[in-house]
């Protein structure tokens, strides 16, 4: 058995997400290989090359694939499948894009979102916002899967010398093109990565009030990340919400301020190791999951806590 | 140009979930159920693209047990035109629900499909992505708007690493997120007139597609509870907490 795992990248290096996929490619039986398909993207196939465990990176460079369109990934995933047991890319939205539409090409029933990896062919899924885990057994000839890359240890990024060979690649479709981007950009680590995690919710009234909280995230190195109601609501943009529906994070340490705790938003964050939640009302759920909850106006609370860090 | 939306009937977002005693599921008998909110958010979109002239037909289709009836009469209350039903009493997965979805394109020929990016039962993510496949059309994912034009549509993403935006011919399948729009309510008149409106009913057998499953559901268990921890009353005593109990700062 081979595996195929699909490199997540932005054409100049490979996103954190591919190492925790590698991580759970690792638990099944065979060779891993890596694809890292994209346009002038020689320098992620040779970052790619170093990761430890990797057998192979096919490298499909071509400019139907800079954008990552699904359209045109796809048939390349077609192209490849005869040779792999498995073909498996992160649960991100680069992932869930593309993977169903070669699933469906391949008559095959993907697995979203596997948090566990029991054999080659049963794998765990939390299902309703994880108030359930799922546990599915596939007799698909290829299976598809998608990883939860907080469930899976990220592998190391240096240290292996896989071969590189060159992919052919599969054509432009023709039936989508990139008409432009809106990238997020900042110097805060990225939140599905990142070690400590500081949430706004509903209760921060206002995208002005956000700042307080980046205050408290550059002091401890942190991400800074926001509830449903309050990416709804235009306090920040949505790259920032975390929960069912957007990011899932599981940092050492998440801090919910003016959180309720809906099960949606619970659904995103409630693997984290240590959870903080900061609200007013203590009867709100994130207390249920909190392991120290400070029941406290956040107004007053966070100009309190960013000063007791400074006193540290 | 018609517009088809696939709609499904989940357990009510407000309810809470139970797992089975014998672990082969979530327990459904006599739970609330509802419209899956983004297929809501789908039907909205829809209904506003009629409203604008940009569409002239508006079909809610829904496949499942007899009383997914009920998810496309809100539907019809909600504004569409017609429903057709696809009446199947098993647990039906998203690569299924594509090929049903593809036969009744075939039949109906709409210039868009608009689904919820994903249901929050299965939480898969996975049915318009296989339908755009089955179809050989374009697919948008994501999309928190989107545009209508004579050959494409312009449809704004909403990704990980923030917004993109892409044209996707038409025909296409389109995806929403949660901030495309917010779904209007039925009115009571219209809750009324949506019981005349037109329902064909079908089966999986008519559309030539084999409805069973291809994953065999091992088990299904409750996650690992958490329980709550201490209160703290100052910020002194959280950062002491943090630094020298839980050892995270």
């Amino acid at each position: 058995m081979t595996i195929l795992v699909i490199a997540e990248h932005d054409n100049s290096e490979l996103k954190p997400a591919t190492h925790n996929t590698i991580g759970a490619a690792g638990q099944l039986d065979g060779d891993v290989h890596l694809l890292v398909a994209g346009s002038g993207c020689a320098s992620v196939a040779e970052q790619a090359a170093g990761i430890p465990g990797i057998a192979q990176v096919l490298h499909c460079d071509s400019v139907e694939y800079e954008h990552f369109l699904s359209e045109n990934m796809s048939p390349l995933l077609v192209s490849m499948a005869g040779n792999y047991s498995h073909i498996l890319a992160p649960a991100t939205t680069f992932g869930k894009n593309i993977m169903p539409r070669a699933a469906a090409l391949l008559d095959s029933q993907q697995i979203s979102d596997i948090s566990g990896i029991e054999s080659n062919d049963t794998f765990v899924r939390p299902i309703y916002a994880g108030n359930a885990m799922a546990t599915v057994k596939s007799n698909d000839s290829v299976k598809l899967l998608t990883v939860r890359i907080t469930s899976f240890e990220a592998v190391a990024e240096t240290g292996g010398s896989a071969e590189i060979v060159t992919a052919a690649a599969a054509g432009d479709s023709g039936l989508t093109a990139f008409a432009g981007a809106d990238i997020s950009k900042s110097e805060r680590p990225e939140l599905t990565s990142a070690d400590i995690v500081v949430s706004g919710g509903r209760g921060m009234q206002s995208g002005e009030n956000f700042p307080m909280l980046e205050s408290i995230a550059d002091k401890l190195g942190a991400a800074v990340g926001a509830s449903r109601a309050a990416v709804d609501a235009g306090y920040v943009p949505n790259d920032y919400q975390v929960g069912q529906t957007g990011k899932v994070v599981a940092p050492n340490l998440y801090i919910a301020v003016g959180i309720s705790g809906a099960i949606q938003h619970l659904a995103g964050m409630k693997d984290s190791k240590v959870i903080v939640a900061i609200n007013k009302d203590e009867e709100a759920p994130i207390f249920q999951v909190a392991d120290y909850g400070w029941v406290a106006d956040l107004f007053e609370a966070v100009p309190q806590l960013d000063a007791a860090l400074d006193a540290g | 140009m018609k517009i088809l939306v696939p709609v499904k009937r989940v357990i009510d977002a407000n309810v809470k979930v139970r797992v089975k005693s014998d672990q082969s599921g979530v327990e459904l008998a006599n739970i609330k159920m509802a419209m899956n909110p983004f297929c809501e958010i789908a039907v909205e979109a829809a209904l506003r693209m009629r409203e604008a002239g940009q569409a002239d037909e508006v079909i809610v289709v829904s496949a499942g047990v007899s009383q997914c009836q009920e998810t496309l009469r809100t539907g019809l209350a909600m504004g569409a035109d017609r429903a057709i039903l696809i009446e199947d009493d098993q647990d039906l997965e998203p690569l299924v629900v594509a090929k049903l979805l593809k036969a009744v394109c075939e039949r109906e020929e709409p210039g868009l499909v608009l689904l919820g990016k994903q249901a929050i039962d299965g939480d898969n993510n996975q049915t318009g992505q296989m339908l755009s496949a089955l179809l050989g059309w374009s697919n948008a994912t994501f999309a928190s708007s989107i545009e209508v034009n004579d050959d494409h549509f312009k449809v704004t993403r909403e990704l990980d690493s923030g917004l993109e935006s892409v044209t996707a011919n038409r025909p296409s399948v389109i995806t929403v997120d949660l901030r495309l729009n917010e779904p209007r309510y039925a009115s009571l008149p219209n809750i009324m007139k949506a019981k005349k409106k037109p329902m064909d009913k079908l089966t999986a057998a008519d559309l030539g597609v084999d409805s069973s499953p291809r994953l065999q559901v091992v088990k299904v268990e409750e996650p690992p509870a958490r329980q709550a921890g201490i209160k703290v009353s100052s910020a002194e005593e959280l950062v002491d907490k943090l630094r020298n109990e839980a050892k995270v700062i």
